[in-house]
């Protein structure tokens, strides 16, 4: 391997792309300095705005009040602390009913076809009803199937949202099942295995890598709409912000609860950015484009 | 008794009659290959031998089993059958000795560290022993053909169907997986491959079929069709691929 040494020393750039390189120094050194100023421009234009509208002031006193936010703080993380168990427990539920939804709906042949418009009907139906109306039913609706038994307002909240948001992953999974080529189907079924085992060991394991930014999507959407089962009469975040607000007349504690929740979820978005960043990258490998 | 027996064959497209009556019977240890231009049913026929198409008329007896019986057990059939497709066809989630041994470990049921041992020895043998932990794409196409390969014979298949396996490939990489296929024929493999590589044809092969439109147009030893073909069609197909 010493030849190779030799030629890697002996490589020296010709002024030509060291001229090119120069180049391209000083264009990205100038759009650096561009951005930052048009940056700094409108924080100070949109600041400006802000602090000299009229009402600022008991804007700020309203949404902005320290002290207030402070008291609401323990209460607030408390409700949070559900938000999370049911964000777990919700997950899960939904990882198994969209697996089995988009499986259902990959089956062939007509023995399976009641199964396949039922799954189908449904994956339409709670893409279409709104999270709230869900919610509202399912909170509702099984408890007055049986009075006599009572289900805390968080499991059914967790209920609705499991509901809903397997119809989304379910037909996330599918289009990443369907994204995987024929040919590894025809590779697999070729070898002797059966379909379930085609897909269990080749097109659910290439498909779901496929779809795991838009999977991460979802479970962004989903962390914040655990706060939604405060309508239930759960003590989350929300509804320890609303408790809060009613003793105070001040709005600060949605603000504390509102600034909680994107913190939980920023963690999974620059996960889902940097993964999403990550993929395109490998499958532009070889272009500049 | 035939390793492979074709009678009557036909497979309709719509309208478009692919396959019209194939009788072909295969021997066992026999190397068959089929040449003959782009449509004329070369891949039709080696899908409808893996139940991949449903044939339209006719049947294809495996080792003495009516294998286009509804009641056959396509799975299982399959499972007798070796393929190597033009496009490897790996499973790229899975490591090369994965790839090797799924078939044996899932559908074989034998135990993971027999089959591991046996893929091991295959790939060694195939030059690929380095290879053993790598994903496919960290392969060239000649590796992961014999990669394909080594997959498609991890089984002991009764029959192996190699359909056009190097015509994807770099033309630097196609002398690799031919000696491979070639050392397969020593060793006894019952094979039935299309290809376009006449002189690997000729080479290898104990028979040479032709195919046009969807027939058997003329077949015999690689001396009879490349030395001296009967028939107008093999000639002119013959002539046109020589001078490529």
């Amino acid at each position: 391997m010493t030849t190779d040494g030799a030629l890697g020393a002996a490589f020296e750039p010709s002024s030509l792309e060291l001229e090119r390189r120069a180049f391209r120094r000083r264009a990205s050194g100038r759009s650096v300095v561009v951005a930052l100023v048009s940056t700094v421009l409108f924080a100070v234009i949109a600041g400006t705005l802000v602090l000299t509208s009229p009402g600022w002031d008991s804007v700020r006193t309203t949404f902005f009040n320290l002290d207030i936010g402070t008291d609401a703080l323990p209460r607030i993380l408390k409700g949070l602390w559900l938000n999370v168990r049911v964000l777990f427990f919700a997950t899960i539920a939904v990882a198994v009913l969209g697996t089995l939804l988009a499986v259902l709906r990959s089956l062939r042949g007509a023995v399976f076809f009641p199964l396949r418009v039922l799954a189908a009907a449904y994956t339409d139906l709670f893409r279409g009803l709104p999270v709230l109306i869900v919610l509202y039913l399912v909170g509702f609706g099984i408890p007055a199937l049986n009075p006599t038994q009572r289900f805390p307002a968080a499991v059914l909240g967790t209920i609705g949202i499991a509901l809903c948001y397997s119809a989304y992953v379910a037909e996330v999974l599918r289009a990443g099942m369907e994204a995987v080529h024929p040919s590894q189907r025809v590779a697999a079924r070729s070898l002797g295995l059966s379909h379930a085992k085609t897909l269990r060991l080749v097109v659910i394991p290439q498909g779901l890598r496929k779809v795991v930014p838009a999977l991460m999507n979802d479970f962004v959407s989903m962390q914040k709409d655990v706060g939604l089962i405060s309508v239930l009469g759960a003590v989350d975040a929300i509804r320890a912000a609303q408790i809060a607000q009613a003793q105070t007349y001040n709005f600060t504690p949605y603000v504390v609860s509102g600034l909680l929740f994107v913190a939980l979820s920023f963690p999974m978005i620059r996960l889902t950015d940097y993964l999403s960043a990550r993929m395109a990258k490998r499958e532009q490998t070889g272009g500049t484009v | 008794m035939s390793v492979l027996e074709l009678r009557g064959v036909h497979k309709l497209f719509g309208d478009n009659h692919v396959l019209r009556g194939i009788d072909l019977a295969i021997e066992p240890h026999e190397v068959v290959v089929v040449i003959g231009a782009s449509g004329s049913g070369k891949s039709t026929l080696m899908r409808t031998i893996n139940l991949i198409e449903r044939v339209d008329d006719g049947s294809i007896v495996l080792s003495g089993d009516d294998i286009t019986d509804p009641r056959a057990r396509v799975d299982e059939v399959r499972s007798r059958i070796g393929v190597v497709f033009q496009q490897f066809n790996l499973f790229p989630h899975m490591r090369v000795i994965d790839n090797v041994t799924l078939a044996a470990r899932e559908v074989h049921k034998v135990p993971a560290a027999e089959a591991r041992a046996k893929a091991e020895g295959l790939l060694t043998r195939f030059g690929l022993g380095e290879k053993v932990r790598e994903y496919p794409d960290r392969l060239s196409g000649g590796q992961q053909q014999r990669v394909a390969i080594a997959r498609a014979i991890m089984t002991d298949p009764e029959l192996l169907l190699l359909d056009e396996i190097t015509s994807a490939l770099d033309p630097m990489l196609v002398g690799e997986v031919l000696d491979l296929v070639r050392s397969l024929k020593e060793q006894g493999s019952t094979m039935l491959m299309a290809t376009h590589e006449m002189s690997f044809a000729r080479s290898v092969a104990d028979r040479v079929v032709f195919m046009h439109q969807g027939t058997i147009h003329e077949q015999g030893t690689p001396e009879q069709i490349f030395g001296s073909p009967q028939r107008q069609e093999t000639r002119d197909f013959l002539a046109r691929v020589s001078h490529r």
